[in-house]
C-alpha cells in the first residue's frame, strides 16, 4: 500500500514538473492569432503562365512586367525557329491595398492596351474557421488600336474594345501543389465574322507543382465553350517553368498562343500545340 | 501515520514548486539585419513571446516566425517560404538558464544566457550575453547575438548570395511582468 502512494507521489510529481515546462507555458499564453491561418504563396506570381492567378500584389507595391512571346517554333530555321517575331507586352501593376490590384499594359500584337483590377474576395484559411479554396475576381478592359489594313474598315474606340470577367478559384492543398479554376466570360463588341459570337464562355484550368523551394512547374488550359467558327479557334494550352530570385519572378513558357492578355489567348488563339503551333516566351518582373 | 506525513510533505513541496515568481512578456521584440552592398535586409517581429522563472533563473523564449515584419512584402513571403520554411517550422524558440541570475538587480549588468536555440528545425546550444535590469515590476532583458544561417539549415541560393549576410544580427528587447496563473 505505502509503496503505491510513493510511487503515485513520484508519478505525479513528474507529470507536475513536465507541465512546470516553461516553453508548455509560452504556448498556453500565446495569443490565438487569426491572420497566421490564412494560406499564402498559393502562386508564384500574379501570372499562372498567360492568365492570372489569385495572388494580389501588396499594398503600395508596385511591379513591373515585361512579356515577351516569340513566333512560332514550327516556322523553320528561316525565322529562327520564331525568334524573328515577337509580341511583346509592358505592364505595370499597383496595390491599391492588400486586396486590390489594379494593372495596365500593352501589348506589340495588334496594339493593344488593357487595363484591369482583381480583387481578392476569400482567403483560404486553416485551424478553427477553416476555409478550403480562396476566390478572386477579375475584370479587365482591352482597346485594340491597330487599324485593320485588308479590308480597310473605319472603327470607332468602342468598336475595338473587347471586356473579361472572370472567378479565379484556386486551392493549395499541399506545399507543392496548387490548383485553380477559372470561369471565364468574354465580350467582344465587334468580331471578324457575324456569325462569330460577341460572348466567350471559356473554363480556365491551372495548376503549379513545386519541385523545388525555388522553381514550380505550371499549365494552363483555358476550355472555351462557343469559338469563333471563322478562325477555327482552338482551347490555349501553356506549360511554363516559374523561377524565383530574391525581388523578381521568372517565367519561362511555351504556349500555343503569342498573345498574353485573357480575350486574346482564349478567344482568338488559333495555334495547335500538338502541330508544334508552340510560341517560346518569358515573363520577368521586378517589385519596386 | 508515516504514509500521512508523506503526503502531506508531497503536497506542501508541490505547492511550494507550482508557487513560482514568474515573469513573462506576450509582446517582447525581436529584429534582425542583413546588410550587403546590394540590400539591406530588416525585419520586426514586436510579438515575441518570453518566460523567466525568478526562483529558477530558468528563461524560455518563442518565436512566430510569421510574425517578423519585413519592408517589402516579397521579401517577407520569401522568408517565410523558402527560407526558414514557416509552415513546416512556425516557432523559432529558445530554453535555456540565466547563468548567477541572483547577481541580477536594479542595476544594468551583463549575464549570460546559456540554452538550446531551435530555428528551422534544428537545435544548438547557444550562449549568449545580454544586459540584465530586475526590479520588483520587471524584469528587462536587452541583447544581441550572431545566427550562422548554415548552422540552422538554411540556405541561400547562389543567385542571391551577394544580397544576403551569411551571418545576421539578431536584436532582442524583452520587458517581462510579474505573471501570475
Amino acid at each position: 500500500m505505502k509503496k503505491i502512494i510513493y510511487v503515485v507521489c513520484i508519478l505525479s510529481s513528474v507529470f507536475a514538473h513536465a507541465q512546470d515546462d516553461l516553453l508548455d507555458v509560452l504556448d498556453q499564453e500565446a495569443p490565438k492569432n487569426e491572420s497566421e491561418n490564412i494560406v499564402t504563396a498559393t502562386f508564384k506570381g500574379t501570372r499562372i503562365l498567360n492568365g492570372h492567378s489569385i495572388e494580389n500584389r501588396k499594398d503600395k507595391e508596385l511591379e513591373f512586367i515585361i512579356s515577351h512571346r516569340f513566333g512560332r517554333i514550327n516556322s523553320g530555321f528561316s525565322e529562327l525557329f520564331g525568334l524573328d517575331n515577337t509580341n511583346v507586352r509592358f505592364a505595370f501593376e499597383y496595390g491599391l491595398s492588400d486586396n486590390l490590384t489594379i494593372g495596365i499594359g500593352r501589348s506589340s500584337f495588334e496594339k493593344t492596351f488593357d487595363s484591369f483590377l482583381k480583387y481578392s474576395l476569400v482567403k483560404q484559411r486553416r485551424g478553427n474557421r477553416s476555409f478550403p479554396f480562396a476566390v478572386s475576381v477579375f475584370a479587365s478592359v482591352a482597346a485594340k488600336t491597330q487599324e485593320e489594313e485588308f479590308p480597310i474598315v473605319e472603327r470607332t474606340f468602342q468598336e475595338n474594345l473587347s471586356y473579361v470577367g472572370q472567378v479565379l478559384i484556386a486551392r493549395k492543398f499541399s506545399q507543392e501543389f496548387s490548383l485553380q479554376v477559372t470561369p471565364t466570360f468574354i465580350h467582344r463588341n465587334t468580331v471578324r465574322e457575324t456569325q462569330d459570337p460577341h460572348g466567350i464562355f471559356a473554363l480556365g484550368f491551372g495548376s503549379r507543382v513545386k519541385i523545388s523551394k525555388r522553381v514550380s512547374l505550371n499549365g494552363e488550359y483555358f476550355l472555351a465553350f462557343n469559338e469563333s467558327q471563322s478562325i477555327n479557334a482552338r482551347n490555349s494550352l501553356a506549360f511554363g517553368v516559374d523561377i524565383e530570385t530574391g525581388g523578381h519572378v521568372f517565367q519561362l513558357i511555351l504556349s500555343n498562343a503569342i498573345t498574353m492578355i485573357e480575350k486574346s489567348f482564349i478567344a482568338e488563339n488559333t495555334g495547335n500545340f500538338f502541330k508544334g503551333d508552340i510560341h517560346f516566351g518569358f515573363n520577368i518582373s521586378r517589385t519596386f | 501515520m508515516k504514509t500521512i506525513y508523506t503526503i502531506l510533505i508531497y503536497i506542501l513541496l508541490t505547492n511550494v514548486t507550482t508557487a513560482q515568481e514568474r515573469y513573462l512578456t506576450k509582446n517582447g521584440s525581436v529584429t534582425f539585419f542583413s546588410s550587403t552592398p546590394i540590400e539591406d535586409i530588416k525585419a520586426d517581429n514586436n510579438q515575441v513571446l518570453s518566460i523567466i522563472d525568478a526562483s529558477s533563473g530558468k528563461m524560455a523564449i518563442s518565436i512566430l516566425m510569421k510574425s517578423f515584419m519585413f519592408k517589402k512584402a516579397l521579401m517577407q513571403e520569401h522568408f517565410n517560404e523558402n527560407y526558414v520554411e514557416s509552415d513546416k517550422y512556425p516557432k523559432a524558440t529558445f530554453k535555456g538558464e540565466i547563468i548567477k541570475f541572483e547577481g541580477v538587480s536594479d542595476v544594468k549588468s551583463t549575464a549570460q544566457v546559456k540554452g538550446i536555440l531551435t530555428i528551422h528545425g534544428v537545435s544548438k546550444e547557444t550562449t549568449i550575453d545580454a544586459n540584465f535590469v530586475r526590479t520588483n515590476e520587471a524584469i528587462d532583458v536587452v541583447g544581441d547575438f550572431i545566427v550562422n544561417l548554415a548552422d540552422f539549415g538554411i540556405k541561400i541560393p547562389a543567385v542571391v548570395a551577394k544580397n544576403i549576410q551569411e551571418n545576421i544580427k539578431v536584436n532582442f528587447n524583452l520587458t517581462h511582468k510579474p505573471f501570475k496563473k
